[in-house]
């Protein structure tokens, strides 16, 4: 069990250093999804024994994070007609290097923080944070503001990594709130990003600087 | 009367977004608000603490003040809204008044909820509501704001759902049975396991202080506050912010149960004082009377998580700065919305004489300025003593030091931008500017600082007990 598991995670660390590298929005918004779709298929691995409720939790997920949310995204993004990040304020290999000291950060950090018995060799925790760090970079280096919700799905996906260790003991409504939270989220954020689209004629943040002191 | 106070606000939003008239929506903002203001007085009326819903929903010491704070509040603003939106019929207000309104029923749901993740449910959502708040005057600014607001109170709440997964598995992890019910992780606090408990208090203090505004999360802070409407800045100011400075409370409150207080005053005492020292910076020489406004809530926030630092002693002092904090924000952003009306700008380039032009919100104004930097007679003086006493007896003679000389920064920074303001001859361009103080727009303010010198003079009865019980409660060690 733990071996698959540890696989799936692997896989999620390594989608998280190509959203660091990757300068086009599109695949930027596909290959997150992907990693949303692969992270819900992580209750089955952990969970001992299978119910209806875990099993309706997968497929909202995947239905969420894989496609709800990415076709919404896509649309954004069509709407206003960018294709790629141009000029980051970290490029995107000095990004990758960054998002690749994370990982070794989270590794040393999660060795600080001890695991009970039934998680012991399990990288849910190095994973979730390193997925979390992934996000802030992505947040607060990236000016499109496709991009920076692109980064708050990343750092959403770290804590669901985390959720993992508690899904046994979380209530299954706490579950259904943090998923229906997520959405609106996005779906509130796209809606101004639209806004913002047709204010600026452009989803560049750094047009937002009015408001400064 | 947990599900009344909760579900009756959510209901009146969604009537509120049925009526199809603009001029008769807002009244239902006073109708609810009334209304909720009686029930929460019955509710507190009740001595026993019991809970519903299995003990997610109970409405305990602190959750008692927040909630008759944020409900008295609100009823004020409800009136002054009513005015408000009555000078702006060019615009629809259905998603305004529906917005208000689901914050009060999930601002009743954060002060009863019993279960770390419903309440961090409870705050989420409150972000959701308020974003179309700061929006409601679709200029390029607001919709700065507004995407301000939301990627960074997103991001805070994001960490605060991190940290109480963390929460929750200090207790998995040192063999119970894992749990966010509050009662229970304060029970086993002592037990809980050490290393994630201490993670799981730094991400709560970011996430939660992100949406009280702490320095250096405030950043959405005076962009938002700057560029909201004014009850708008009331409520967020003096509702949204104690919303979540009850969330962290809680939080505060499991640590000190597990004998971590020294640990988590030294971040306290630091975010405290860090935020204080921030907001001196950027209020000496601010000409964004609004935005002023805006750092001195950070400024105050800083003193709430200062007063937990302190501890003990400090506590009563800390929980009334809560509730005289509250209020007087109140007086400020709704006379600084009245005047910003009347002059068509917030900036004191333009904006001179407000006493002579709107003598009533003018002089409010100042009253207001005078209450909140902690002049005598008014409330937040007695609070800001009573933590600087605290600080005192806890031996803190440094900190105290350095509070009271920020507070001097604040006084002298704030005081020049608010003269500038209410002194002088109004320019002859707003003579004229059709608005004038009415009942509806400044008949709150008068009552709110009514009850802000009321505070400074005699605390009632019932408050005092509410505020020692809440200490009582805090202190209570399994």
């Amino acid at each position: 069990m733990t071996h698959q598991l540890n696989a799936l995670l692997m896989v999620v660390l390594a989608i998280n250093l190509f959203a660091l590298g990757t300068s086009r929005i599109l695949a930027l918004i596909r290959i997150v999804a992907f990693q949303g779709a692969v992270l819900a298929i992580l209750p089955l691995l952990v969970h001992q024994h299978l119910n209806a409720a875990a099993a309706v939790v997968v497929l909202l997920t995947i239905a969420l994070k894989g496609f709800a949310i990415p076709a919404i995204m896509i649309r954004a993004l069509r709407d206003a007609q960018i294709k790629r990040e141009i000029e980051p304020l970290v490029g995107f290999l000095p990004s990758i290097i960054l998002g690749a000291l994370g990982t070794a950060f989270s590794l040393l950090f999660a060795g600080q923080l001890p695991l009970a018995a039934q998680h012991s060799g399990s990288l849910l925790v190095p994973t979730s944070i390193a997925t979390v760090l992934t996000g802030f970079i992505l947040l607060t280096t990236r000016y499109k503001a496709l991009t920076q919700v692109v980064g708050y799905l990343v750092l959403e996906n770290g804590i669901f990594v985390f959720g993992m260790l508690l899904i046994e003991s979380m209530p299954l409504v706490v579950e259904m709130g943090v998923l229906l939270d997520l959405f609106v989220g996005i779906f509130v954020i796209c809606i101004i990003t639209n806004h913002i689209n047709r204010a600026f004629s452009s989803m560049d943040t750094r047009r937002l600087v009015t408001l400064k002191e | 009367m947990a599900f009344a106070l909760i579900l009756f606000p959510l209901l009146m939003a969604g009537l509120a977004a049925a009526v199809p008239s603009n001029r008769l929506r807002p009244w239902l903002l006073p109708l609810t608000a009334t209304v909720h203001l009686a029930l929460v007085v019955m509710a507190l009326g009740q001595a026993d603490l019991t809970g519903t819903a299995g003990g997610w929903l109970v409405l305990d010491p602190p959750g008692r003040i927040v909630l008759l704070l944020v409900s008295t509040l609100f009823m004020l603003c409800s009136f002054y809204a009513v005015g408000y939106l009555g000078h702006r019929q060019e615009r629809s207000n259905r998603v305004f008044c529906t917005c208000l309104l689901s914050f009060l029923g999930l601002m009743s749901l954060v002060s009863w909820s019993h279960h770390l993740g419903l309440m961090w449910v409870a705050i989420e959502t409150t972000t959701l509501v308020t974003a179309p708040l700061i929006y409601f005057n679709r200029t390029q600014q607001s919709i700065e704001a507004t995407w301000k607001y939301l990627v960074v109170g997103s991001v805070g709440i994001a960490l605060a759902l991190l940290g109480t997964f963390f929460l929750a598995y200090s207790s998995l992890h040192a063999g119970l049975e894992p749990s966010l019910n509050f009662d229970d992780l304060l029970k086993h606090a002592p037990e809980l396991s050490k290393p994630w408990l201490h993670a799981a208090f730094v991400l709560l203090l970011v996430g939660y202080g992100t949406k009280m505004g702490l320095a250096p999360m405030h950043t959405w802070k005076p962009d938002a506050y700057g560029e909201a409407p004014g009850v708008v800045g009331a409520i967020f100011a003096g509702g949204v912010t104690s919303c979540a400075f009850l969330a962290f409370l809680r939080v505060y409150h499991i640590c000190t149960a597990a004998g971590e207080s020294a640990y988590t005053s030294r971040l306290l005492l630091f975010m405290g004082l860090f935020s204080m020292a921030v907001a001196v910076l950027f209020m000496v020489g601010q000409r964004d009377f609004k935005r002023m406004l805006a750092y001195s809530s950070v400024e105050h926030m800083g003193i709430l998580a200062l007063g937990l630092g302190i501890g003990g002693p400090a506590l009563y002092g800390t929980l009334l700065h809560v509730v005289t904090n509250g209020l007087t924000k109140g007086v400020l952003f709704l006379s600084a919305g009245n005047i910003h009306r009347a002059y068509g700008s917030k900036s004191t380039d333009l904006v001179r004489g407000a006493i002579r032009r709107l003598p009533l919100s003018g002089t409010l104004f100042l009253a207001g300025f005078l209450a909140i930097t902690g002049s005598p007679p008014f409330g937040p003086f007695i609070s800001e003593f009573a933590i600087l006493n605290g600080a005192f007896d806890a031996g803190r003679f440094l900190v105290a030091g350095l509070f009271l000389l920020l507070l001097l920064g604040v006084f002298i920074g704030m005081g020049a931008t608010v003269l500038q303001a209410v002194q002088g001859r109004p320019p002859s361009a707003v003579r004229n500017t059709p608005y004038h103080d009415g009942w509806l727009t400044a008949a709150p303010i008068v009552i709110l600082m009514a009850m802000v010198l009321l505070l400074g003079l005699y605390i009632p009865g019932p408050l005092t007990a509410m505020l020692n019980d809440t200490v009582r409660f805090l202190e209570v060690r399994p």
